[in-house]
């Protein structure tokens, strides 16, 4: 298969490509449009070479291809960031094929746009990614299917930088969809694993409930606007009268499905089964961020629609704190994560529901580098315990593994919001952006931003403290069985991680602690350069509220103090009086058990959604002529002879005669319809 | 060359070839194998697609071509259909080469009733005569019927072959009573007198009835609820290649005569047909979904998402003439690719003693035959939907169509009804990539793929991939496919 | 009632008759012929619009029942041939008896 979709480029894409080019070569921009092709095209090829011939390649080698393809696209980056410099002027690079589509009625290219919101998003993904692709490296070392793991890890992010450089929902909903497969497959890559090829198919499934949403707003875009390019769509929002709430609506439905919001964040806990570098690249870093990046990108439509901001701004505030409430009580070092991924969301969502996109992104920005680190130094500490991500089997792990504890505490204490790091910033500027928004919900979501900072500030430093401090709870010689499947890194004792591995994480320490500079806000002396950036993208958001630098200085002490308190107590608990947590637990058992249930939404969703399906399958095929229509009418003709009832003819009987039976009563529907329906 | 002849190349071509295998296959020893016939008969369909070529040709020289009175037409339209029908036997042909375990001495009548099954699939799509459509319909059906029942001796095989046959024939009637009807109403029934009889027709219930009529004759073939319930029994008795070629062809032909009878012959009733189609697009989206939700047998699950696959093609018939057909079409192009090609793995795997068919045969099928659980999975993807795959095209097409004209409820249920598909697609593929049971796959037989089979599977694979990445390429010719109605012919209508 | 009517109904009735016998009939010959019946009261029709209509010199509703009648034996030949295969395997051709294949 993948011998033929290459085979396929070969014949088929590149030559019109080349057509493409060709015909564009006059222009002075061609340069500059080939590097955006390229942007894609190289993890793609990466993906292409190692899924065909990575099964006979030296596992050095495959690293090698995966890694050459994903650092080029990063050069490509950093090559437009110097085009940028050098303009002076705002980025808006576009490519454009020849047309992809054109049925009647509407057209779509086949095209890339780079504006500063995309290229924000191409330096995350491309820095992040070739990062944890060097980590990956050491940590895939020794797993059967290596050259599988590196082709989808590149498949994943060619899908990734097709979302972000679209420029018509089409495009991005190809991407969007594409993401989502490459991380099935991720997800389900330990797939003789029971739990994991499960929990691949829940994030699949849950995804298309929210593509569901996309695709309805899709087309009720291209019934109102005709088109579904970016550039058409937005220009013209003001002056069409479209059902925009209806739109946005769905397309927040959308972005709930992506990044892990409620209703349908469910299944990104489980989506920890992948290796550990997948939930650091894909569900913690880049991929659970498109759905922010997208409402991001259409604000101008859901700046149209209040209704659909409010809507925005409870689903992310809520998530945020539903999210970290659960996570206080994980005993899973990647569940943990994975429920702070989901609470950090909802602070992103928030603020895109208060119409502060820009502060959206950047915390989209901080939160890779501190959530990709947090995820790789567990991998890391996973890793030194031979498979062990229960932390109650750790403790005093600071002293063995030091690179990774100190690596892992700058991120620990990124994302608690302690002063100066690069969550402290961005975090900051979400509530105060909620704060000042001037609206009840905008309040609201502050109120809630801040009690969630502390728990999250609580949750992480209960991590830490488990894992880090504390007595050791390690057993030694932890024999790889134990999480067979996943980690098979032998027994050899607690051990630090090597150089490839932690090199990433030093490099990602240091951006969690000074990421933040870029956004520092007029407050604290700096000029909120990032939002400044983002201005040629999103101006036409949010207004710029002009509040008080002694608001801010206030607003950013509240916060502090919730990272304080939040410290302190994970303290108490969990260092001066280990134990305590225990007995808390047994005393308030009933909120524990919600707690540790996750709130029991997946059995509820279980019940509620594939339950009713199955039934409604059970009944619209069997049920219906037995119970309905049989029964009812002998109830109605004769007394219940119970010779007649016996005689249980099913649709699928087998049965053909009663098979003639269906077609004829079809048959006279159908014509009773035709005649007496007009 | 006459037009007469010119018109009818592809099925003349397709005809003498397989007169030919029938007649070359006594003189074959037996016991001796029968792969020479195939060849035979794939370089028919090969010679039969080039002929389609030809005429498209000659189309695009000198316009629409009639013959035989006006009673076929060779457009564009005819064109996409018999191409894409060669296409079809084509491949289930390469694919079924080697199908035959052990040299079966019937063997040669398998690759003749292939070829005749066609002729009559193409003679449906260029007819613009209701009587002609329905000898088409007749050829290709009585093929199929005993296409159906070819593995003989298992008992599985002759029911499959007795239920389409009875229920086929049943439809049959219904199909053919409902063109006298036309008839009656309107003097007529070629397409463009039927629509200007139509026009002046006194008995304007009688047309109703008759249009309702040919549509649940036609419902039928494409198995659409109600009309579906022979559907899942007779693909589950069948051999696999042949389900994968009527699954499509025969449905890609009796699509494309509901095109044009009710585009062409009977735009005066959109009205009353409009609401029938929406209730056969939901009622086979629902039906087939949910059917497929508890099946065990693959086949059987195929087979009821191929109902719903039906439901998705009617949902086209909501747009508006010219999104219709262009949805249509272009929607059976990719059905056809990905559903020849899934049921080319199954028939690959399995053999012709289709020793594994359940799901849990399946289970961890991936560990033993990575290339086909590949290919196999890539094809369920499509079917799901997934961007990139024509199945993703072919659905935004027909959806968007439907809301453009303003079916949103209608587009709604269709795209609820995807994502509940995916459930089963994804439990099939669950399967495939999972840890294997103790002994469903040890006693898979590997049987070696041939270089024909490749070659089949490589072609729809391609294909699929090719209209999901580059759909623009197929949408320019559907979209000249749009069917032209001759020349009404002046009618009077029926003095009652 | 004229003469069109006339053979509007008793083709209606026929087909009714063919529908009620393919339904009811348990013996895979007989509701074959059920279903031969209901082909044959189209036939019925169409030959009755033909005389009745316009312009019965030109013998186009002849022409048509002949086509459909030979088509229709063609199917029954096949059709019996089905039946047989049906009636080696399973000795019967009680369709009650043939539903193997359910679900």
């Amino acid at each position: 298969m993948f011998l033929l979709s290459f085979l396929y480029l070969l014949l088929f894409v590149i030559p019109e490509g080349n057509l493409l080019f060709a015909s564009r070569a006059t222009e002075s921009i061609m340069d500059n449009t080939n590097l955006l092709w390229l942007i894609p095209t190289l993890p793609f090829a990466g993906f292409l070479i190692n899924g065909t011939l990575g099964r006979k390649l030296p596992r050095a080698a495959v690293s090698a291809i995966a890694l050459l393809f994903t650092v080029l696209p990063a050069l490509i980056v950093a090559k437009l960031w110097l085009i940028l410099k050098a303009d002076g002027a705002p980025l808006a690079l576009q490519a454009v094929s020849r047309p992809w589509i054109a049925v009647s009625g509407f057209h779509v290219d086949f095209a890339f746009t780079v504006d500063h919101l995309t290229l924000i998003m191409l330096s995350i993904i491309t820095g992040v990614g070739f990062l944890i692709h060097i980590y990956s490296v050491g940590y895939m070392a020794y797993e059967e299917g290596f050259w599988r793991f590196f082709a989808y890890l590149n498949l994943f992010m060619f899908f990734m930088l097709v979302l972000v450089l679209s420029s018509s929902f089409l495009l991005l909903f190809v991407g969007w969809e594409g993401v989502g497969l490459a991380s099935y497959l991720l997800i389900g890559f330990y797939f003789t694993k029971d739990s994991a090829a499960n929990a691949g198919k829940k994030a699949f499934i849950v995804n298309r409930i929210g593509d569901f949403g996309f695709l309805l707003a899709m087309f009720l875009l291209i019934a109102h606007f005709g088109s579904l390019d970016f550039n058409t769509v937005f220009s013209h929002a003001a002056t069409t009268a479209a059902p925009f709430t209806a739109i946005c609506l769905l397309l927040a439905l959308g972005a709930t499905g992506k990044s892990a919001q409620i209703p349908l964040y469910v299944w990104l806990p489980d989506a920890m089964e992948g290796p550990t570098p997948v939930s650091a690249l894909i569900h913690a870093a880049t991929m659970v961020t498109a759905g922010i990046y997208m409402v991001a990108r259409c604000h101008v439509l859901f700046n149209l629609s209040p209704t659909a901001l409010a809507v925005v701004a409870c689903i992310g505030a809520a998530t945020a704190l539903l999210a970290a409430t659960i996570g206080m009580v994980q005993n899973d070092i990647k569940r943990v994560l994975a429920y702070s991924t989901v609470s950090q969301l909802g602070y992103m969502f928030m603020a895109c529901g208060v119409g502060a996109y820009s502060a959206g992104i950047f915390h989209v920005m901080t939160h890779a580098f501190f959530k990709a680190l947090l995820f790789l130094a567990a991998g890391s500490v996973i890793h030194a315990l031979g498979g062990e991500q229960d932390m109650r089997k750790m403790g005093a792990l600071r002293k063995r593994i030091p690179i990774t504890f100190w690596t892992m505490s700058a991120g620990v204490f990124a994302i608690a919001g302690f002063p100066f790091l690069s969550g402290f910033f961005s975090k900051d500027e979400i509530l105060f952006q909620a704060f000042t928004a001037g609206t009840a919900v905008g309040k609201f979501a502050w109120a809630i931003g801040v009690f969630t900072a502390f728990l999250t500030s609580f949750y992480m430093f209960r991590l830490w403290f488990k894992t880090f401090f504390g007595a050791s709870h390690v057993v030694e010689h932890n024999t790889h069985d134990h999480h067979a499947a996943h980690d098979s890194h032998g027994s050899h004792g607690v051990h630090e991680s090597p150089l490839v591995m932690t090199a990433p994480l030093m490099i990602l320490a240091v951006l969690a602690i000074i990421g933040g500079i870029v956004g520092v806000p007029t407050a604290f002396g700096g000029h909120n350069e990032f939002e400044h950036f983002l201005d040629p993208v999103l101006s036409s958001g949010h207004e710029v509220v002009a509040a008080s630098s002694g608001t801010a200085i206030a607003l950013s002490t509240v916060a502090t103090l919730a990272f304080a308190l939040g410290l302190g107590l994970a303290y108490q608990l969990y260092i001066r009086k280990p134990g305590t947590s225990r007995e808390i637990a047994k005393k308030l058992q009933p909120i524990y058990s919600l707690l540790d249930h996750k709130y029991w939404v997946d059995e509820v969703y279980n019940f509620a959604i594939v339950g009713s399906l199955l039934n409604v399958s059970r009944i619209a095929l069997s049920g219906i002529v037995d119970t309905g229509i049989v029964q009812g009418s002998i109830g109605l003709l004769s007394s219940g002879t119970g010779a007649l009832a016996s005689v249980t003819r099913r649709m699928q009987s087998g049965n053909i005669r009663s098979y003639a039976g269906w077609l004829a009563l079809g048959a006279a529907a159908v014509i009773a319809i035709t005649i007496f329906i007009h | 060359m006459s037009t007469n002849l010119l018109a009818l190349l592809p099925e003349l071509v397709l005809t003498i070839t397989g007169v030919l295998v029938m007649v070359l296959e006594p003189v074959i020893p037996a016991g001796k194998s029968r792969k020479p016939l195939g060849w035979l008969a794939i370089l028919g369909s090969l010679l039969s697609g080039l002929a389609a070529f030809y005429q498209l040709q000659i189309v695009n020289a000198q316009g629409t071509l009639t013959a035989f009175y006006s009673t076929i037409q060779i457009d564009p339209f005819s064109i996409f259909f018999h191409l894409l029908i060669a296409a079809v036997v084509l491949v289930t042909l390469l694919g079924s080469l080697d199908y035959f375990e052990s040299p079966i001495t019937h063997a040669g009548e398998y690759f003749a009733l292939v070829l005749f099954g066609a002729v009559g699939m193409m003679f449906m799509t260029s007819s613009v005569e209701l009587l002609m459509v329905f000898i088409g319909l007749e050829i290709s059906s009585i093929s199929t019927y005993i296409l159906a029942g070819f593995r003989k001796g298992r008992a599985t095989a002759s029911e499959s072959s007795i239920k389409y046959f009875l229920l086929g024939s049943f439809a049959t009637a219904f199909f053919l009573y409902g063109v006298a009807l036309i008839y009656g109403a309107t003097g007529s029934t070629s397409i463009g007198p039927i629509a200007a009889g139509l026009a002046i027709t006194r008995t304007p219930t009688m047309a109703i009835l008759a249009v309702a009529m040919v549509l649940i004759g036609l419902g039928f073939k494409v198995s659409a609820a109600p009309f579906h319930v022979w559907t899942p029994d007779v693909y589950q008795g069948a051999p696999a290649p042949v389900v994968g070629l009527m699954s499509t062809a025969p449905k890609a032909a009796a699509f494309a005569v509901l095109l044009r009878f009710l585009f062409n012959g009977t735009p005066m009733l959109h009205g009353h047909w409009i609401l029938l189609i929406e209730i056969l697009a939901v009622a086979s989206m629902c039906l087939g979904n949910l059917g497929a939700l508890k099946q065990h047998d693959v086949k059987r699950l195929l087979a009821y998402s191929s109902i719903a696959h039906a439901g998705y093609l009617l949902v086209a018939f909501t747009g508006t003439h010219q999104n219709a057909v262009a949805g249509a079409c272009f929607y059976t192009a990719t059905y056809a690719a990905m559903n020849v090609g899934a049921f080319l793995v199954l028939s690959q795997l399995s053999g012709f003693s289709e020793r594994i068919r359940s799901i849990e045969d399946f289970t961890g099928l991936a560990l033993k035959r990575p290339g086909m659980s590949a290919l196999l999975g890539f094809f369920l993807l499509s079917l799901i939907g997934i961007p990139f795959t024509g199945g993703f095209f072919g659905k935004f097409y027909v959806f968007s169509g439907a809301l453009q004209n303003g079916h949103v409820w209608l587009g709604i249920v269709g795209l609820a009804n995807s994502g509940v598909a995916c459930f089963y697609y994804l439990r099939l593929l669950a399967a495939i990539y999972s840890r294997p049971t103790s002994d469903s796959v040890a006693y898979i037989p590997v049987r070696k793929v041939t270089a024909p089979a490749a070659v089949a599977l490589a072609a729809t694979a391609l294909a699929t991939l090719g209209l999901g990445i580059l759909p623009n390429k197929l949408v320019h010719l559907v979209e000249r496919a749009t069917p032209t109605t001759t020349a009404a012919v002046a009618v009077q209508p029926t003095q009652q | 009632m004229t003469p069109l009517n006339l053979f509007l109904l008793l083709s209606a009735l026929l087909f009714s008759i063919g529908l009620a016998g393919a339904l009811t009939r348990r013996n895979a010959i007989l509701v074959l012929i059920g279903i031969e019946l209901m082909l044959n009261a189209a036939n019925i029709n169409l030959i009755a619009f033909w005389r009745f209509g316009p312009n019965p010199e030109a013998l186009t509703g002849v022409m048509f029942a002949i086509f459909s009648i030979s088509v229709a034996a063609a199917e029954a030949a096949v059709g019996l041939a089905i039946i047989l295969a049906v009636y080696r395997h399973n000795k019967t051709t009680n369709l009650n008896q043939i539903d193997t294949l359910k679900g």
